[in-house]
């Protein structure tokens, strides 16, 4: 019996069939004659960014919409070291995710006792400052047109950032699997149970004398390190930041692709992400205005019968399925994908 | 005297923001919905005004009650269909719904009208500017502001002094008291859906000309919108008018005497407010999330 | 060392008041807990005994008086501070995490206590210590079985016990249950109470219940409150016998 318990806990943890199949199909896509990687990149570049959203709206509840800020600072940050000198990109994408986790910090500070339509206006308040002072100030940061002349340096010194796109691919495959890798051990650890334990009831959590503030504001830390990187990501791979990286627009849609794939699942940020990007690869050639019309109605539609997203509801139907059978056979059913 | 002229403009701004949000204020604060597709029934207000004058010849001023009575019917339409069956849901869930809603609305609109501009000719009698003791001011602000002061009357004296207004007044104060007192909720819900929506349809009409008509209206004003319902207080009519003036005043001064600021007052603003009083200036103290 | 004499108090309220506006809620309480001590409150709605529960546990402070944990001031403690000092409550509504087990609601409880929740790499699985403890824990409550089923999907009268549950993982000083059986049937309110007393020995409990049956079969000691003061305070005989308690509430 007491066997059992410690069964539960390895079995939640341990890396799933589905997983590993995800994971080699984006390593095999590399090899797939005439794949388009540069878009596929483009999906694992938003899945990371919606990630991040994850750890602070799926795992703790808190919904923000201005984390588009935190990847917007990164961009510039790995930008502005590309273009003044600082070309090695392993050092600028550290460098880029620790601006961004300093100012998630301070943020995650700032919104410690809010809730309900206060905090959505100050992560979007805040959003829309940084947005609007990029934007104006030309001299700085290049305003409304972009960061331009960033140069990269081959990574590692030997694989050039190229037309092909093979090593951008391969660079934001890798860094996206090692965040990855990193978010699922922080879930997974007592801390992490600890933040889902404040997002069911953090009343709940005050009581078991949990550091819930705390523990808040180093969850928007980490996740905007995480978004950080993933801005850097793009710029370094596309040798460009604008401000839209950072527009409210980035932050809109990233909700949207976190809530199309579902939320707490970390997987649901990278399905979300498929969906969002080749839906408007697909529909833009048509009509970009267009194309809202049916993001918008997937929305409503996810909203109406999945109202957790489509791998939530799917993950709670099937919690419901195995409840009853672990109850008969005495096994453990997994509360996690 | 510039100075003058500049608040003046504000004002006149103001007065729309107010127009515009103050239906999503009382809805916010009543059914505490979060409802960001009212920006598009203010949209879909200035292209009711448009389609009357071009397709059907209406004169201007004829147009702005039909704006507010097709904007009001067709916001209990949405109400009764698609979001009373979201009241009580969390914030996000309402947040997700209505952004989506306005995704299609923009797309919607794209679709019959066309992605660009649209022009809006208003009456001679309202265009050009006119002297008053010294100052020049354009007659369309002078008109918006004496719309805006004739509603916001109206409103005042509606919510303070009719048996419907301290129907919604009770049902904003205490949901609960209010429908064990017997109120129908339903009715009273749809009905200051109506006139709210009907309100956002009549500001987005008076803004048409002012603030530009096209299909991403939406995108540039809910911001703003939510910002005048979030500093002034859900549910408060008195504050979402202070905010509203105090909005659409700072952003005419700070963009005209701070061009390089540009909307950074106004955000700086917001989070200040929000950080000091969560519940906005007028609004009423909520209890634990 | 010579044994004390005194009774010992592991809580106590002196001259306490509260007042909310101008409604004064009590005035000079006197409240003391003695140490092990199985203690129920009761009175009638209004009297104060929620008030009295916020203040102990940090949620409210009070306009006046002290309250002395095994002598120390922790009146001005916040909710934290008094966690960690060993002052945990149940709530009358129950305050779970729907969407965890119980296994892994009452390791988070553990963790906590043990402060080994911050940020780390380090998966749960890792903590045997404190998962066999959650374990046992679950065993000795019966909720073995359903260790592994979600919160939500739980039977009522088994999320209370895991309220109970909880809370008492944190080996706290004092167990302070707020109608623990509410909302329970007769046989599942004793059962709870049996299992709370037969396990809880050692820990000083105090708790809240409108239940008389269950208060005159588990308590030690009782104290009525009404109008805002302690009108009795004494052993559940003692109190049966109370003529003002009769009177004040008992009725029958």
């Amino acid at each position: 019996m007491r066997e059992t318990a410690n069964l539960f806990f390895r079995l939640r943890v341990r890396w799933s069939a589905w997983e590993i199949i995800f994971w080699l199909a984006w390593a095999g896509a590399f090899f797939y004659p005439g794949i388009n990687l540069a878009l596929l990149g483009q999906v694992l570049i938003w899945g990371l960014f919606a990630m991040s959203l994850d750890l602070v709206l799926g795992y703790r509840g808190i919904p923000s919409l201005g984390h588009a800020a935190f990847f917007g600072i990164g961009a510039y940050t790995a930008g502005f070291l590309g273009k003044y000198g600082w070309t090695e990109p392993l050092s600028g994408l550290l460098a880029a995710g620790l601006v961004s986790g300093a100012v998630g910090l301070m943020t995650g500070r700032i919104v410690r006792g809010l809730y309900g339509v206060g905090l959505l206006m100050v992560t979007l308040g805040l959003n829309l400052l940084l947005y609007d002072f990029v934007d104006r100030s030309t001299k700085l940061t290049g305003g409304h047109d972009g960061l331009q002349d960033i140069v990269i340096a081959p990574v590692l010194g030997l694989f050039r950032f190229d037309m092909s796109g093979h090593t951008a691919y391969v660079y934001i495959l890798i860094v996206t699997f090692i965040l990855f890798f990193g978010v699922r051990a922080l879930v997974n650890s007592a801390w992490g149970l600890s933040l889902i334990g404040a997002r069911d009831n953090s009343r709940r959590m005050t009581m078991l004398g949990a550091p819930v503030a705390g523990d808040l504001t180093w969850a928007f830390g980490i996740s905007a390190f995480v978004a950080g990187v993933a801005g850097a990501l793009l710029t370094q791979t596309t040798q460009f930041a604008s401000p839209e990286m950072m527009s409210f627009q980035r932050s809109a849609d990233l909700l949207v692709v976190l809530v199309i794939g579902g939320t707490a699942m970390l997987y649901g940020g990278f399905f979300g992400a498929l969906v969002y990007v080749v839906l408007r690869d697909q529909l833009a050639a048509l009509n970009p205005i267009y194309w809202y019309f049916w993001i918008g109605l997937l929305l409503v539609l996810i909203v109406t019968f999945f109202r957790t997203g489509i791998l939530p509801t799917a993950s709670q139907f099937w919690i419901r399925l195995t409840a009853h059978q672990s109850k008969r056979n005495k096994l453990p059913g997994s509360t996690s994908l | 005297m510039v100075f003058l002229t500049t608040l003046f403009n504000g004002l006149a701004y103001g007065f729309l923001l107010f127009i515009m949000a103050v239906g999503l204020s009382v809805t916010m604060g009543m059914m505490r919905f979060v409802n960001l597709a009212h920006v598009s029934l203010c949209m879909l207000g200035g292209y009711v005004m448009v389609t009357a004058m071009e397709r059907f010849d209406i004169p201007f001023l004829a147009t702005l009650p039909l704006a507010f009575l097709i904007t009001g019917l067709f916001s209990i339409a949405l109400e009764r269909l698609v979001l009373r069956f979201f009241y009580g849901t969390d914030d996000l869930t309402q947040v997700l719904l209505s952004i989506g809603l306005v995704f299609m609305s923009i797309s919607t609109i794209a679709y019959f009208f066309g992605p660009e501009y649209k022009p809006v000719s208003v009456p001679v009698w309202l265009t050009g500017q006119i002297d008053i003791s010294g100052l020049t001011l354009e007659r369309y602000r002078i008109f918006l502001v004496c719309v805006g002061v004739i509603l916001t009357l109206l409103i005042l004296f509606g919510v303070e002094r009719t048996r419907f207004g301290a129907m919604v007044r009770a049902c904003v104060d205490n949901p609960r008291v209010a429908s064990g007192s017997g109120l129908n909720m339903q009715v009273i819900f749809a009905m200051t859906f109506a006139v709210g929506g009907g309100l956002a349809g009549l500001g987005g009409a008076l803004s048409a000309s002012l603030l530009g008509l096209d299909p991403n209206f939406p995108f540039r004003y809910l911001v703003y919108m939510l910002i005048v319902v979030s500093v002034g207080g859900m549910g408060t009519i008195v504050g979402t008018l202070i905010a509203a003036l105090a909005i659409g005043v700072a952003d005419v001064c700070t963009k005209y005497y701070f061009p390089a600021a540009g909307g950074s007052i106004i955000y700086i603003f917001t989070v200040a407010v929000m950080l000091w009083r969560p519940q906005g200036l007028m609004g009423r103290k909520l209890g634990h999330a | 060392m010579n044994m004390p004499l005194a009774p010992d108090f592991v809580l106590k309220t002196r001259n306490l008041s509260m007042a909310f506006g101008g409604v004064k809620v009590f005035n000079n309480l006197d409240f003391e807990l003695m140490r092990g001590d199985c203690h129920a409150i009761i009175g009638p709605n209004g009297a104060g005994k929620t008030t009295f529960v916020a203040i102990i546990t940090g949620l409210l402070s009070p306009t006046g008086g002290e309250v002395l944990l095994d002598g120390q001031d922790v009146t001005r403690y916040s909710v934290k501070q008094r966690v960690a000092e060993g002052i945990v409550r149940t709530f009358q509504i129950n305050t779970l995490f729907d969407s965890l087990t119980p296994m892994e609601s009452v390791v988070i409880a553990i963790c906590q206590r043990d402060k080994v929740a911050k940020p780390t790499f380090r998966a749960v699985k890792h903590l045997h210590s404190q998962i066999d403890e959650a374990y046992a824990l679950l065993e000795k409550f019966g909720l073995a079985d359903d260790a592994i089923v979600a919160t939500q999907l739980l039977p009522y009268g088994k999320q209370r016990v895991l309220e109970v549950v909880l809370a008492y993982a944190l080996r706290p000083r004092v167990l302070l249950l707020d109608e623990p059986a509410a909302g329970l049937s007769t046989s599942q309110g004793r059962a709870l109470f049996e299992q709370v007393v037969t396990l809880a020995q050692g820990t000083t409990v105090l708790f809240i219940e409108h239940d008389m049956n269950l208060v005159f079969s588990y308590a030690t000691r009782v104290s009525v409150f009404a109008g805002g003061t302690v009108i009795a305070n004494g052993t559940p005989d003692e109190i049966r016998a109370h003529a003002g308690v009769r009177d004040a509430y008992l009725g029958t």
